[in-house]
């Protein structure tokens, strides 16, 4: 950083307010589109680990490989297919979820207890309707606990993509690296750690709306042996 | 909301598994129309194995089962599950779903319109004691084992199903909540006459719960009878030593002391003048014909009894309590004679530790 510089420059802030809100407008997209599309796969990919027990050591493997592929070397690797385009961000992006989402999917749907699922089987329901009415709403928490890691680790990742001219808070730390100026980089940093706190926060405020029933239950219950008597006691 | 039961018939059921386990052996025997079926022994017996073959949760190897008539294969699976009630021991209720939508569930399933099933919610919740102004919007972890048992068969009598399938349905509560379950299945079994089949592991239960107990032992069926002729005339050694050393005590538990010829004694009001007979011991009686106790009038000193004189040493039994609790309460109280009252708690007559000895000793 050039000496006399001050840490901050407001003035840089409050003339560049366009150019800041159109690379969060870009993280958002970026990070939107990975999460979705990342967590569409993952689905399609649980319902065939659950559906076919055999797939999910070949699915660990492949999602954990992903995983672990650096996001430059992966992004490079990628070039010369896709091009400095979306599709390649996306494709990293997308790829870094699946681990996480696949696991809490699968995990959670195995974790839904033995006697809830016989009990709904003994009372008629059908494959599918056990799957949507049962298994699937008893499984969000842990999948919403997945999505809340996928998400929170795309946001950071998607700062990365600016290196392949994707945009969004990536590219204000890239300018900032490259003229030697701290206040875009403290901007963008610190705005996508904003972002990945915010999007986990609405997170759960929409699992709380979505699973009424797994907060801390109101403890009113009573013990068994105060409830009512109906039959009379013995003489 | 009178409902009817079915005939469910086991013929030549068996279950083997691949690996050579039979987990039913030949089962063979005929569940009347409202009665209930216990179905007990060790585990490993095959009686839940049993249970599950008739709403096909396990499809035998040979054999089939009929309700009314009608083979158990011959039907959807699904349609079948929808008119037979499943309680299961850890009641597996919904838990994210709250207890009214708990027990819609089988109507919801079969498309009941929404008015109907909210009055039959209410209506099976009053039926097992709780209050839906209370309970219906409760989520099951808001809910004591008890209330959740109740819940569970609530739901499963949701449909009004023909029959019922009973997984140890009370194993997991403590004793008390246990015997008042009991009896309150008991009572909604009296009013509803569907047919119940009831598995229990224990023996003390079966004698309870069924019309009818079904033994079984590895497989097989051992015996079926109703509780007092297995008592009486166990099939084997294995059913003897099931059914317990103390059998003839347990015979009692099916005996009211109804069931036996009432002593009378010599009686005498509150305020009476004392008139001495050839028994010195009479039963004093409160105005409603209460018993107050036993006088001795030979030490009656007064001309008037009164009952501050009256010795209430003897239990009260009612026409309903059970010969064994009526033995245990005189044998706690070391007292030889009980006396019955009616409902209102009118004097009916007297049991003697003698009759309850003698009738100890006519049992095998």
């Amino acid at each position: 950083m050039t000496s006399g510089e001050p840490l901050v420059r407001w003035d840089w802030i409050a003339g560049h307010l366009d150019e800041i809100a159109l690379r969060l407008g870009e993280h958002v997209e970026l990070a939107g589109i990975a999460i979705v599309v990342g967590l569409a796969i993952a689905f399609a990919l649980s319902l065939f680990v659950l559906r076919f027990g055999w797939l999910e050591q070949p699915t660990t493997f492949v999602t954990g490989t992903l995983y672990t592929i650096p996001s430059l070397a992966l992004f490079a690797l990628l070039i010369p297919y896709t091009g400095l385009s979306i599709l390649t961000a996306e494709i990293g992006l997308v790829g870094y979820t699946l681990l996480i989402l696949v696991r809490n999917i699968v995990g959670g749907i195995r974790s839904v207890p033995a006697e809830v699922r016989e009990a709904a089987r003994g009372m008629g329901y059908s494959g599918p309707r056990l799957f949507w009415e049962v298994e699937l709403p008893l499984a969000l928490p842990v999948i919403v606990a997945g999505i809340r890691i996928a998400t929170i680790t795309t946001i950071g990742l998607v700062t990365v993509t600016a290196l392949i001219g994707q945009g969004g808070l990536g590219y204000l730390i890239l300018i900032g690296i490259q003229r030697f100026f701290s206040t875009p980089l403290l901007v963008g940093a610190v705005l996508s750690v904003a972002l990945a706190i915010a999007a986990d926060g609405a997170l759960v405020i929409v699992q709380r709306a979505l699973t009424p029933w797994s907060r801390e239950p109101q403890r009113v219950r009573t013990p068994d042996r105060a409830e009512p008597g109906l039959i009379p006691p013995p003489p | 909301m009178a409902q009817r039961g079915a005939i469910v018939a086991f013929e030549q059921v068996s279950k083997r598994y691949p690996g050579g386990t039979t987990a039913l052996d030949q089962l063979t025997l005929t569940v009347p129309s409202g009665e209930i079926c216990a179905l007990v022994g060790p585990s490993g017996g095959g009686k839940t194995t049993a249970l599950k073959t008739v709403n096909r949760l396990i499809e035998p190897t040979s054999g089939c089962v009929l309700i009314d008539g009608t083979d158990v294969m011959s039907v959807q699976a699904v349609a079948l599950r929808r008119r037979i009630g499943y309680v299961i021991q850890n009641v597996g209720l919904f838990p994210h779903r709250t207890v009214a939508e708990n027990v819609a569930t089988v109507p919801e399933l079969i498309g009941w319109r929404h008015d109907r099933i909210r009055a039959r919610v209410d209506e099976l919740l009053d039926l097992v004691g709780l209050d839906p102004a209370k309970y219906a919007r409760r989520y099951p972890a808001q809910l004591s084992g008890g209330e959740r048992q109740r819940v569970g068969v609530a739901r499963a009598l949701a449909a009004e199903p023909p029959v019922m399938l009973m997984d140890e349905p009370f194993a997991a509560v403590d004793p008390i909540v246990r015997e008042r379950l009991q009896d309150e299945f008991l009572r909604i079994h009296e009013r509803l006459g569907m047919t119940v089949l009831f598995v229990t592991h224990d023996i003390d239960e079966a004698i309870k719960m069924g019309d009818r107990v079904a033994v079984l032992q590895a497989g097989r069926l051992v015996q079926y009878a109703p509780p007092a002729e297995l008592l009486e005339r166990p099939a084997n050694d294995f059913v003897a030593k099931f059914v317990g050393a103390d059998r003839g005590l347990k015979r009692l538990s099916l005996i009211a002391v109804a069931d036996l010829d009432l002593r009378k004694v010599a009686t005498a009001r509150v305020g009476a003048p004392v008139t001495r007979g050839e028994d010195p011991y009479v039963l004093l009686l409160d105005g409603d014909r209460r018993p107050a106790g036993w006088v001795n009038l030979e030490r009656v000193r007064s001309d008037v009894l009164d009952a501050s004189m009256a010795d209430p040493s003897s239990p009260l039994f009612t026409r309903e309590t059970r010969v064994r609790d009526a033995l245990s309460a005189l044998m706690a109280k070391g007292v030889r004679n009980g006396v019955v009252v009616d409902d209102a708690g009118r004097y009916e007559g007297i049991v003697a530790l003698d009759d309850l000895v003698s009738l100890l000793g006519r049992q095998g």
